[in-house]
């Protein structure tokens, strides 16, 4: 018997037939088919146990949501404190808490003014889109090939048609896709000279984290500014000290005019995004400033958690902690492309945003299922299915890096056992 | 105007000292395979730049705590900066050890985090000397200092940590806790990401240590019997004594607490005592020293370190002004007699004993209570006495003819010279030396079969951590410049005749 207070469950197996009946059958059955049984009980650190008990390191952290771990002592403290005090709140007013948390956030953006506040990543990029549009008059917005910001109105159509498509949500005449690492592709696009911005993550995340050649987002900036369109970042997953700076467009050299961050900021315990924007890019709010309104946008509880956050990552402590685990699992990988380069091929790595690359078209799915049974919870990457997301958090210690690493070699024989089962094989042969 | 403000406290938690271990680890586990020449670059660095601010922190130290003499703290600091640095500079810390002979080979294991509280009575010396120690080791250092010395020790430790990085050593490899407290030292110390606690405080500290459950060296009390017989020296005596006692106004644990004067030359040493600068008291004065020295809460800590002058005029008598030491004759040598404990300031109790078997008497009594296991000084010719006292008091050094709070700490003796002494089962540690490199690490033993049928393998050459298939390359280091010999020939010479120069001044005639 599973007592949660509230409700019980007699056995997992309850649980997931009722999840099939009443949450999301779709969801639901594909990880039940895919081997990988996963109800997640309790949750500490970066471990992680399903309802059988299982442990379960967890290098997927939801893109960096669980970038300080699960249930982060100071983070929950944080939140308790100020739900002593304080409520979602009114957004048509002023907050302490929001104006705190604005102030602290353009201190550690440079080059921005306004910081605005969203419930969750994909309204804060369609806060950006509108925000571009505003500022340029112009309507077209240029994404990547396999990019994605996200399920909401504007944010879906810059994404994979699978997104869209589905609801009947893309808008080819507005949303145009080139291919990611191509400049002349992207150039092209830009000189019809009515392009609103270019949205980029900064290193694509479900596309598998294929890194930006060098100098193509810089490339890319100055195109938008030769052809008068605006560059929004993406940093959803690369923000918060996980390339190895505050922002990955820190480390790649290259000044956005609006950026969006989420998940990670809201310490995986109160959902929070922000939209960065400059004078410019901000001007709308000078005009109107409810032309865009998010009742839950800059929750004031979510506030003090986001505040505690840009505290924890700007302590010298914690950016050691990053250089060291990208030192240290860059050594490891290097091993193992060299030792086991028949299944691993490639590591994409950029500080802890990391792509493990396989020989095989469908490796990481195979290799998280690997993982699976070794007691590590890694998602492959939907859109390139070769890549497997390696995301420990900025947090983790060199103990558990060690044992992740560890777990990895042990589940090597059972990637190349299940690669060789895999029906593509025979068919790429 | 807001007539209130929510009152919120968010400081209840905070995991700081959480990812500072994390950090240590991680540096810890770089730093262990470092190779000697790579490790030496880095000690060296860290002791000179230690050495260079001896004197800046030595005030820094005495205006902060109020304990101590500038001029004796600065002495500290330089002997334990490149004075440990070359101590202990030519000694394989590292490894691999090859012994053909018994067929063994040894690898260092460094200890890996190691947390050392340091005291408020010699704290950035402590600092100095543990820091140097550690990296002789290729250990991570996090260093929680005596909230009364906090500022110094912090400013001191950012500074070595800084040198240290500048000089190749991994990121985080030297620590400080800025805001220690009773609860967070206790934290740490049970902290499983600590491998390893030396502790040097007062014995609650050393006992909490110990009970952490965390490996520790802790080291108790002092409380030093000096016995001085009639084929002694008696100036000489009287000069080193005096010297002792008032060498950094007693700070040092080390320090003598009661002259035991064989009953032959008993006067004749107290004059030799008053003429070397002691100043004898008076019955009177003895009460008002006792009443002031100790209160119900034990040792008043107004008296630690401070000027023997001070002491007297806080009590309400006046001492001549060159009179360094306050010597009050006793008669009882019982553990009521406030003046057979341990006194961390200038005022040494005097009292004539039989000959050596009274002194052993009353040297096991003094340190029944408190101070076993740590330093006892003779002054003496005959050998048969000296042997008969060290084996009999309960102190795991006894120095001969020489000043006691040096000569146990090992400056002019050839003990480990240390700031951290240890005091063995009978005075509740499990270090019985001086702390040395050696007690912050383990050695790995190869160990080959004794019958020599079978062959002892070439291990000539090898890079310890180094596997046949491993891709993975030596943790960055800086570029191998090695000190060229004569270079290194120079510096040892430097320090040689620094170290020699500064004991000479300070220990006057020894």
């Amino acid at each position: 018997m599973f007592d949660y207070g509230m409700f019980k469950f007699s056995s997992k197996e309850e649980v997931i037939e009722k999840s099939i009946a009443y949450w999301n059958p779709g969801k639901t059955k594909f990880w039940r088919d895919a081997g990988i049984d996963l109800v997640i009980d309790k949750r500490e650190g970066y471990v992680i146990h399903d309802m059988d008990g299982k442990r379960l390191i967890d290098l997927h952290i939801n893109g960096g949501t669980f970038n300080f771990g699960h249930r982060n002592a100071e983070l929950i403290d944080t939140l308790k404190t100020a739900l002593d005090h304080f409520d979602i709140g009114n957004h048509w007013f002023p907050s302490v808490a929001r104006t705190a948390l604005a102030e602290a956030l353009v201190k550690v953006c440079p080059g921005f003014d306004y910081a605005f506040f969203a419930p969750g990543g994909a309204e804060a990029v369609d806060v950006a889109i509108k925000s571009a549009r505003y500022a340029t008059q112009r309507r077209k917005i240029v994404s990547i090939i396999k990019g994605y910001h996200g399920h909401s109105g504007l944010s879906v159509a810059t994404g994979d048609a699978r997104f869209s498509k589905i609801f009947l949500s893309d808008r080819p005449e507005e949303f145009i896709h080139v291919p990611f690492n191509d400049l002349t592709a992207m150039e092209r696009a830009l000189s019809s000279r009515d392009i609103a911005a270019v949205i980029l993550e900064t290193i694509p995340a479900t596309y598998g984290f294929p890194m930006p050649h060098d100098g193509y987002n810089q490339s890319v900036k100055a195109l938008c500014e030769r052809y008068g369109a605006l560059y929004i970042a993406d940093e959803v997953q690369t923000g918060l000290l996980r390339t190895g700076e505050m922002w990955g467009w820190q480390s790649y050299g290259v000044q956005p005019d609006i950026f969006v961050n989420a998940k990670g900021i809201s310490g995986g315990i109160y959902p929070f995004a922000v939209t960065m924007l400059t004078k410019r890019t901000g001007a709308w709010m000078e005009e109107d400033g409810a032309a865009h309104i998010s009742t839950s946008g800059g929750a004031e509880p979510g506030c003090f958690v986001a505040l505690k956050v840009l505290e924890i990552l700007q302590r010298p402590e914690v950016r050691a902690n990053v250089h060291y685990l990208t030192r240290y699992f860059g050594d490891a990988f290097r091993d193992m492309i060299q030792n086991d380069g028949d299944v691993v091929v490639g590591l994409r790595q950029k500080g802890v945003v990391m792509g493990v690359e396989f020989a095989h078209p469908e490796g990481a799915v195979h290799a998280s299922r690997a993982l699976y049974e070794n007691g590590v919870w890694a998602i492959f990457s939907s859109l390139d299915k070769r890549v497997l997301q390696f995301k420990p958090g900025v947090l983790m210690s060199s103990t558990l890096a060690e044992e992740v690493v560890d777990r990895f070699r042990v589940a090597l024989p059972r990637m190349r056992e299940l690669i060789s089962q895999a029906p593509s094989v025979r068919a790429a042969a | 105007m807001a007539t209130e403000t929510a009152k919120l406290n968010f400081s209840s938690h905070s995991d700081t000292h959480g990812a500072m271990l994390d950090r240590a680890r991680w540096a810890a586990t770089t730093f262990a395979r470092y190779d000697p020449v790579a490790t030496l670059k880095i000690a060296k660095a860290v002791a000179q730049a230690a050495h260079s601010q001896a004197a800046r922190y030595a005030e820094w130290a005495v205006k902060e705590t109020g304990f101590g003499v500038v001029e004796h703290k600065r002495l500290k600091n330089e002997l334990c900066s490149l004075g440990i640095f070359d101590t202990y500079k030519d000694t394989d810390w590292t490894g691999p050890a090859i012994d053909g002979d018994r067929r063994l080979v040894r690898i260092g294991r460094p200890a890996g985090v190691i947390l050392a509280l340091t005291p408020s009575t010699n704290p950035v010396a402590t600092v100095f000397f543990k820091t140097i120690l550690a990296l002789l080791t290729r250990n991570a250092i996090v260093i929680c200092p005596h909230p009364a010395a906090k500022a110094c020790c912090a400013d001191a430790a950012d500074l070595l940590a800084a040198e240290a990085v500048k000089a190749g050593a991994p990121d985080g490899v030297i620590q400080v806790v800025r805001e220690p407290s009773i609860p967070v030292i206790e934290g740490l110390m049970g902290d499983e990401r600590v491998d390893l606690v030396v502790a040097t405080g007062g014995p609650a500290v050393v006992r909490a240590a110990y009970r952490s459950g965390t490996p520790a060296l802790g080291v108790g009390p002092g409380n030093g019997p000096v016995y001085v017989d009639s084929s002694a020296d008696l100036t000489a005596a009287a000069a080193r004594i005096v010297e002792s006692k008032s060498f950094d106004n007693s700070i040092l644990c080390t320090n003598e607490s009661v002259v035991l004067a064989e009953k032959g030359i008993a006067n004749q040493l107290l004059d030799t005592l008053r003429t070397a600068g002691a100043h004898l008291c008076s019955p009177s004065e003895r009460e008002k020293l006792r009443a002031f020295l100790w209160n119900d809460k034990g040792f008043n800590v107004d008296a630690i370190g401070k000027d023997a002058s001070i002491i007297a005029r806080a009590c309400g008598f006046t001492i001549a002004s060159n009179a360094k030491v306050l010597l009050v004759p006793i008669d009882r040598l019982l553990p009521e007699e406030h003046f057979t404990r341990e006194k961390l300031c200038p005022v040494l109790g005097f009292a004539p004993v039989g000959g050596v078997d009274e002194a052993i008497r009353a040297a096991r009594s003094m340190t029944r209570k408190s101070g076993g296991g740590h330093s006892a000084a003779i002054h003496s010719q005959n050998e048969t006495t000296i042997m008969a006292y060290a084996a009999a008091v309960p102190a795991l050094r006894t120095v001969v003819n020489a000043p006691c709070s040096q000569g146990a700490a090992g400056f002019g003796t050839n003990l480990g010279p240390t700031m951290t002494i240890g005091t063995g089962f009978m005075g509740g540690s499990a270090l019985g030396e001086n702390l040395t490199p050696a007690s912050l690490m383990n050695w790995s033993s190869i160990a080959y079969p004794t019958d020599e049928r079978l062959p002892f393998g070439n291990f000539e050459g090898l890079t310890p951590w180094k596997t046949p298939s491993s891709t993975v390359s030596v943790p960055a280091q800086p570029a191998r410049s090695a000190p060229a010999p004569h270079e290194l020939a120079l510096l040892r010479e430097q320090i040689r005749s620094l170290v020699r120069e500064e004991l000479k001044s300070a220990l006057g005639r020894t």
